[in-house]
């Protein structure tokens, strides 16, 4: 009962926000819209006794990303009246429409895959965890548990995804270096700017 | 063992009453806290400068702030033309709600002991339950959860307010806020690494066992000035209170508000300072540890919480009394080249020191390799930044000539 409750109030939170990232009409707006389809999600996963993941949810993209969105739409000074009067590119809208039912289809074929694979397994976040054999499941509340088992799992099962998705980092946080110091010597405003966006970036990713 | 005993044997009515009295308790003593916070403040600033300070209203002016609330209320609600209005009125509160609901996590009392077990709770009507409103399982990270969200109220509140001062503090709030955020979480981190847990409940119970199990000294009190230098940078406290620098921006992001909802505002960061003050306890001087000597026992903790909060809350006041305000350039290489770098070789070495626990490796050989270690990142760094420096300079020379003049 009270489980179906904050299923349904959170995934109104996600849905609104959502709908509302797209029908916004100032990007502020927007950005606060997605901020609060993150929210939802957070609370999703705590819902599903994922309490780490839920943090760090908030933490990195609450807390950082959209702040970068913000940070920039400030900086960039696009926040009244978006100007989005530039006419559509030819066949853009039925390209959208079929790309966006693709792209249903697609999701809708995804779920119905993992229900079959999952039904009557007792939750992803434990099967991929290897929390199923390890006898932590004695008692829910002890979540050290479940951190190093996350912990565990990232850094020997996915260790080489895990280091080169942080080498992926590296290189867009040179890339973006090198792509502000280079616009930069035009103007001397623009630099500042780029420079601090990029150091912003970085802090983003320090923080994932 | 984490989570509250309260709700270990299922949930009935009684247990949600005491939550219910623990919630608004907390609730009050923290308006109170605040209260007392700013009269602290006023009066202690003026002690250090040589003033009076305030004494009108009630003993030593004691009610000064109660009287500043009163006008607050009565003070007429002004919005700007130009402001947005949905996301003016949203900024206040999420400023607000993010500083009470950070403080839910701090253990305020209760008896620990070194040995495991239940620990650190009491029996409040027949209930046992600990002192603190919640421990939930992120524990630690619920803090910066908060803070990372607060920084919204600030941004928003100096976008909406459509004028020019306010969003330059806003911009340098956030900027600010982000930078100084990774350096806070990574010395979160080295105590969670010590301590072994994420729960501040565990963090606690990990230091009861005398003044050398404080997480102060057991992860090299390097740790502890990282974080007390980073939370007062997110405090936006003096000298790092760029944010609203008076001289330059008026009052910062809140220079468009009024009324209740400037005291919103100005709750919110006091009650932050409050917080973090707490929080410091928690993480690295035992929380509510201290010696329990006659009559009710269960008060004894609280105290020495108390006077340890209060401890902190000097100190920031008197930073505020002592130290000038750092430039913006200043503040970030700080941020950047200092202490995010220092931290970052302060965690590698802890956990190679907990990793020569396990194994059993020899001390000297530990120390010696960070210290080898430590030289040539120190080297690299040091080069990097001479490159950085140089590049700098010629970069001034070609686009500002005018603006560095003043500057070498």
């Amino acid at each position: 009962m009270v489980e179906v409750a904050v299923f349904a109030v959170a995934a109104a939170a996600c849905l609104v926000g959502a709908i509302g990232v797209v029908l916004s009409r100032n990007p502020v707006h927007a950005a606060l819209m997605l901020v609060m389809t993150l929210f939802g999600i957070a609370v999703l996963f705590v819902a599903q006794q994922a309490h780490f993941i839920a943090a760090v949810q908030v933490i990195v993209y609450a807390g950082a990303i959209v702040v970068l969105f913000l940070f920039v739409i400030m900086l960039l000074g696009v926040d009244r009246a978006a100007e989005l009067s530039m006419g559509a590119l030819p066949a853009q809208r039925w390209t959208a429409a079929a790309f966006g039912l693709g792209g249903a289809a697609v999701l809708i074929w995804l779920v119905a895959a993992v229900d079959r694979l999952f039904k009557g397994a007792k939750s992803l976040a434990l099967e991929t965890a290897g929390l199923t054999d390890a006898g932590a499941g004695s008692d829910p509340t002890d979540y050290v548990a479940d951190v190093s088992a996350l912990a565990r799992s990232l850094f020997s099962d996915y260790v080489y995804a895990f280091e080169l998705t942080s080498l992926l980092l590296i290189v867009a946080v040179i890339g973006t270096v090198i792509l502000a110091r280079r616009s930069g010597y035009g103007g001397s405003q623009h630099n500042g700017n780029a420079s601090e966006a990029a150091k912003a970036e970085t802090s983003s990713e320090a923080g994932q | 063992m984490t989570g509250d005993p309260l709700f270990a044997d299922g949930v009935d009515w009684g247990d949600i009453a005491v939550m219910g009295v623990k919630v608004v308790v907390a609730f009050a003593a923290l308006l109170v806290a605040t209260m007392f916070m700013i009269w602290f403040e006023r009066k202690l600033i003026s002690d250090m400068q040589h003033r009076i300070g305030p004494n009108v209203a009630g003993p030593w002016g004691l009610l000064q702030a109660f009287a500043d609330g009163v006008k607050f209320f009565f003070k007429e609600d002004l919005r700007p033309a130009n402001a947005d209005p949905l996301v003016f009125r949203l900024a206040p509160y999420i400023s607000a709600v993010t500083a009470f609901v950070a403080f839910a996590i701090v253990p305020v009392g209760g008896v620990f002991a070194a040995e495991p077990g239940r620990q650190g709770t009491v029996t409040l009507f027949g209930k046992e339950t600990i002192l603190q409103v919640a421990d939930p399982p992120v524990g630690i990270l619920l803090l910066l959860a908060m803070s990372s969200v607060a920084v919204y109220g600030v941004m928003l509140a100096g976008w909406s307010s459509g004028s020019k001062y306010p969003l330059i503090g806003s911009v340098r709030a956030s900027a600010q806020a982000i930078s100084y955020e990774a350096a806070l979480g990574m010395s979160v981190v080295a105590v969670v690494i010590v301590a072994g847990s994420l729960s501040t409940q565990s963090i606690v119970a990990s230091q009861a066992g005398g003044v050398n199990t404080w997480l102060l000294l057991t992860t090299g009190i390097v740790p502890f000035l990282v974080f007390l230098i980073s939370a007062t940078a997110e405090l936006n406290r003096p000298p790092f209170d760029l944010v609203e620098a008076e001289q330059e921006l008026v009052g910062g992001f809140h220079t468009e508000y009024s009324s209740i909802r400037f005291a919103l505002f100005f709750l919110a960061e006091f009650m932050n300072v409050i917080t973090m003050s707490a929080i410091m306890v928690t993480l690295f001087f035992g929380g509510p540890a201290g010696p329990v000597f006659f009559g009710w026992t269960w008060l004894w903790p609280t105290v020495w919480f108390l006077a340890k909060v209060v401890a902190f809350l000097f100190m920031f006041v008197w930073f505020r009394a002592t130290l000038p305000r750092l430039r913006y350039d200043q503040l970030m290489s700080l941020g950047w080249k200092v202490l995010i770098p220092v931290m970052l070789f302060w965690l590698m070495f802890l956990g190679l020191v907990q990793l020569a626990g396990v194994q059993g490796w020899n001390r000297i050989w530990v120390f010696i390799a960070a210290a080898i270690g430590f030289a040539l990142g120190w080297a690299l760094l040091a080069a990097a930044l001479r490159a950085a420096k140089r590049n700098s300079v010629d970069d001034d020379v070609e686009a500002l000539p005018t603006h560095t003049a003043g500057r070498s």
